[in-house]
């Protein structure tokens, strides 16, 4: 045979790619900043018995209502209780509840939508017919529907139906945009190339073209987890959510800080800004990773 | 006002320009540069060049030999943030175009130079009717009233031969044909009656016979209204057509130019002489190999010292190795290579890969596989106004491929060709007739029986950057098949015999940790041959399996290609529309057009003594890299387009556009019939 293998000298490879963290800070400066915000906030969700000054359901009834000072940084609310442990614990729900009902929902999502690009006609037709049912209501709407008709179903302290209520709405959002992704993978000869292998449909499904999907999953998962603090802070201020006496950011801004928020704007100050900045940084977070990840903004 | 009566008054107008002395655009010592993220990319190092006025120039040259970007540079269209030109003049007419600002440019660009690209399904904006296309530049740079443009427009449309043009003016660019966008194009670019037109690739996404309408309309017209024109292009033929001076250039560089005779018949470069060397051709009888540049071409985002081409030049000498000048030949061209004499004189002779060629036995075995009547309609679901219908997609068609045999199917866009390879790998149900593989009927196949077919049929596809997963390693695309198969026990197994694989594609096995895109095009398809091969088939159907690659690797795949079939026994479904690749390497071929098959025969009686008008047509549009050849021969031109899939023609559907047309053709609907031994056509008139 004399098949001629290419010069060695001709076959360099390109220069080694710096570590995808490094490439991260340098183009998405934003990106960053909030990676740094959603890192505080895991950190402080995960340890916040080290973190927090106070026990959050402490109550004492000798600083009620104080403002923020040295003692306590961000004052304390109607019960006494320290609001910067609260927001502390708090981050903890958020993540939690936020974190579960995207990925969950998300994740459902991303696999039917894969599927029915995948399969097409009348398997596609019925998966997109359930879909509009479910994305003519808005978020909230469904959310409550979900959770008025479900009750509550606690595991481990946090309300798994909650988690649902959050992830239903999500779903038939992510399904669409992973959808139209997957069409696009669909028609590609390495796809065909695999059905002409006479590979199963769920070989084809997850290991050729779920992969190639990644990138809107991941920026859904990161936007939709956002979009799920919003949502629990709103169930939480309507009642529907996490119950007193847990520190959750949307219940700590409903109740008696209604009545109070005059005399003590910090009652809803912090708590506001604290749902602000997170929904935000999952938000900015999420468009980095979408222009990181897209090959048509790499230089 | 007739067309020619149009050509001469625009000619008038040209020639009362000032600055009519001297040539029309001069490039000198022209660099552009990419500032990219993993440093300077040098696309364009050093080009100069002159076109004088209504001169064909051609700028021939592979994928990243810098071609497009030396026409970017002079229309001034380089991506503003990242390319650079920083050294160079280019004189347009008299005027410095680097020192012009960018309103001074626009002033040009569209008026006195204009350009057209290579997609002409994507460069025209689909919601705006044609009309509002041509005229915008007309009002732009010329401050036309909207009544004077309009009845410019209708002028330009007669002069680049669409018919019925008020009426045309109206319409939007889907309701045209690929063909017929590009002559709109054109008129475009006519438009303002510029003085140099530049063309990128204006034919490569067309078929023949409507890539010989395009050329001959723009040669025609640059030499009726003494326009410019530079032809950029990687396809030799279509330069000896047409071209009065043709540019080589490699890596970046120009390797040789001058006039197009001296550079086709005594090329003064050897790489000019690899890429005649390796393309298969019409003109020329049939080598038993093709002969190849080997190697790639190098990364130009890393310096290098030296003559780029060295690495793959067989005439390699010491010196080559010291940076060298373009030098002039005694053919009042020039040349970078320091043996051009020697070259030019005969002394020395392309001395790369040749070898056996292929021998065709008479096939006396049962047929690997065999087609019968086989049929696919698409429905097409309508608009809102609910008018849907059926595309005849391939019909009856019928024939048998046996046991180490290349049987090739050529055919222009639309034919049904690559839906008959579908039908074959079962990616597509067929609506009627039947398959059979290796005497199994596929239609009433077991599941069974089917996946043991999966395995025994395979494809290669045209595209080697989208038929390879790009989340996979070269490794588990060849393995993949491997392990789901259970051809392999086991790890170690697998990846010793993936590694044997990528030699046997002429791979190295390093390559397996690799991801699709660290890989070029031809090593790319290199891993589509092997994941193919993975499988153990006995027959693989090619799709367009060359047509996206590069000439001088194009040869390589093609020599791989047989040099497997002979090894491993494979029959080949050689799907393609270049009807020189599909000589080289098809024992038989079938024509065919509009869904139906034209003529079988064997390679030499298609190419010799072809009887179907439709294949005398093919072979008479393609053209070959001989100027003297082209030249001399009057083009047969087709008539027409191919007619709408949703209103297909009666009787024979080639009677819209065939020369032997009569009334009974369009009421009989020929068969295929053997007019001679192994010579089947489907034709009433022979």
């Amino acid at each position: 045979m004399t098949i001629a293998v290419p010069d060695a000298s001709v076959l360099e490879t390109p220069p080694r790619p710096r570590g995808a963290i490094v490439e991260f800070i340098r183009q998405q400066p934003l990106g960053t900043v909030s990676f740094v915000i959603i890192v505080a906030m895991m950190f402080a969700g995960i340890f916040s018995e080290l973190v927090a000054p106070y026990d959050p359901l402490e109550i004492d009834f000798a600083s009620i209502l104080s403002a923020p000072s040295l003692d306590h940084w961000c004052g304390t609310d109607a019960y006494g209780r320290d609001i910067c442990s609260r927001l502390i614990y708090g981050s903890r729900t958020a993540l939690v509840i936020g974190f579960t009902s995207s990925f969950i929902g998300s994740s459902i999502g991303a696999v039917l939508g894969v599927a029915s690009a995948y399969f097409g006609g009348k398997i596609d037709d019925w998966i997109q017919r359930v879909m509009d049912v479910l994305l003519a209501f808005p978020i909230i709407v469904l959310a409550l529907v979900v959770v008025a008709a479900f009750g509550k179903l606690l595991i481990g302290g946090m309300d798994l139906n909650l988690i649902i209520a959050i992830a239903i709405p999500i779903l038939p959002r992510v399904e669409r945009i992973v959808r139209a992704a997957a069409f696009s993978v669909r028609v590609m000869p390495y796809v065909d190339a695999a059905r002409a292998a006479g590979y199963s449909h769920t070989r084809i499904i997850f290991r050729h073209m779920a992969p190639n999907v990644v990138a809107p999953y991941l920026i859904m998962l990161t936007a939709f987890i956002a979009q799920a603090i919003l949502a629990e802070a709103s169930l939480s201020f309507l009642g529907l959510g996490v119950q007193e006496p847990t520190a959750a950011w949307g219940l700590m801004l409903s109740g008696n800080a209604a009545d109070f928020y005059r005399q003590a704007p910090w009652l809803i100050l912090f708590p506001g800004v604290s749902i602000s900045l997170a929904v935000f940084a999952f938000n900015l977070f999420g468009d980095s990773l979408r222009d990181f990840l897209d090959p048509r903004f790499k230089v | 006002m007739s067309i020619v009566e149009v050509g001469e008054d625009l000619r008038a107008r040209n020639n009362t320009r000032p600055g009519t002395a001297g040539p029309l655009l001069e490039v000198d010592d022209l660099h552009t540069h990419f500032e990219t993220a993993r440093g300077i990319v040098r696309a364009v190092e050093g080009i100069s060049f002159t076109v004088n006025r209504g001169e064909v120039v051609a700028i021939v040259g592979e994928s990243g030999s810098g071609k497009s970007v030396t026409a970017l540079s002079i229309m001034r269209l380089l991506p503003r943030l990242t390319g650079k030109i920083p050294k160079g003049r280019i004189l347009f007419d008299g005027q410095s175009l680097l020192d012009l600002d960018d309103e001074q440019m626009r002033k040009i660009r569209g008026r006195d130079m204009s350009m057209i690209f290579q997609e002409p399904m994507t460069s025209l904006n689909p919601i705006l009717t044609i009309g509002l296309q041509i005229m915008e530049p007309l009002q732009i740079h010329l401050g036309m009233t909207d009544k004077e443009a309009k009845a410019r427009a209708v002028e330009l449309l007669q002069l680049v031969g669409i018919t019925d043009p008020e009426r045309r003016l109206d319409q939007y660019p889907h309701q045209f044909s690929g063909g017929m966008r590009q002559r709109v194009m054109i008129a475009i670019g006519l438009a303002c009656n510029p003085k140099l037109i530049i063309a990128d690739e204006p034919t490569t996404a067309l078929d023949v016979t409507i890539q010989a309408q395009i050329l001959e309309l723009m040669k025609n017209l640059s030499r009726k209204l003494n326009i410019a024109l530079i032809i950029i292009t990687h396809n030799l033929g279509v330069v000896a057509r047409y071209a009065d001076r043709v540019i080589v250039m490699y890596a970046a560089r120009v390797a040789e130019q001058g006039a197009a005779d001296a550079v086709f018949h005594r090329p003064r470069h050897p790489y000019t002489l690899g890429l005649l060397r390796s393309v298969p051709r019409l003109d020329r009888p049939r080598g038993s190999k093709l002969e190849t540049i080997e190697g790639l071409p190098p990364n130009l985002a890393l310096g290098s010292s030296g003559c780029r081409f060295a690495p793959r030049c067989p005439y390699r000498i010491a010196i080559c190795d010291q940076e060298q000048p373009l030098f002039p030949t005694d053919t009042g061209g020039f040349s970078r290579c320091h043996r051009h004499t020697e070259i030019a004189s005969g002394k020395i002779i392309w001395a790369a890969a040749g070898g056996a060629g292929l021998n065709f036995a008479a096939n006396t075995e049962a047929p690997v596989l065999s087609v019968r009547n086989l049929t696919k309609f698409f429905s097409v679901k309508g608009g809102l106004r609910g008018a849907g219908g059926t595309v005849r997609a391939v019909q009856d068609v019928s024939f048998d491929i046996y046991p180490g045999e290349t049987l090739g199917l050529v055919g222009e866009s639309g034919c049904g060709k690559t839906t008959v390879g579908r039908l074959i790998l079962r990616l597509e149900e067929p609506t009627g007739g039947e398959i059979h593989f290796e005497g199994v009927n596929l239609s009433t196949a077991s599941p069974a029986e089917l996946k043991a077919m999966r395995r025994k049929v395979q494809v290669i596809f045209q595209d080697p950057y989208s038929s390879l997963n790009p989340r996979m390693t070269v490794g588990q695309i060849i393995g993949e098949p491997l392990h789901v198969y259970k051809i392999v026990n086991g790890h170690k197994q697998g990846e010793a015999r993936v590694a044997e694989l990528l030699e046997n594609v002429g791979l190295r096995r390093e390559m397996a940790e690799r991801y699709p895109h660290q890989l070029s095009g031809g090593q790319r398809q290199r891993v589509g041959i092997a994941r193919a091969l993975a499988m153990e088939p006995s027959f693989i159907v090619c799709d367009e399996a060359v047509s996206a690659l590069d000439v001088s690797i194009q040869g390589q795949i093609i020599n791989l290609l047989e040099e497997l079939q002979r090894k491993y026994r494979l029959a080949y479904l050689f799907i393609a529309h270049d009807l020189a690749v599909v000589r080289h390497i098809s024992a038989r071929v079938i024509v065919m057009y509009f869904g139906r098959i034209m003529e079988v025969a064997d390679r030499d009686v298609i190419y010799g003594e072809s009887l179907h008008p439709y294949t005398k047509v093919l072979l008479d549009a393609a053209p070959v890299p001989d100027p003297t050849i082209e030249k001399k021969r009057e083009p047969r031109l087709i008539k027409g387009e191919l007619p709408s899939h949703l209103a297909p023609p009666t009787g024979c559907v080639f009677n819209t556009r065939c020369p032997l047309a009569s009334q009974e053709c369009r009421e009989v609907i020929p068969k295929l019939e053997e007019k001679r031994p192994g010579h089947f056509a489907a034709c009433i008139k022979i």
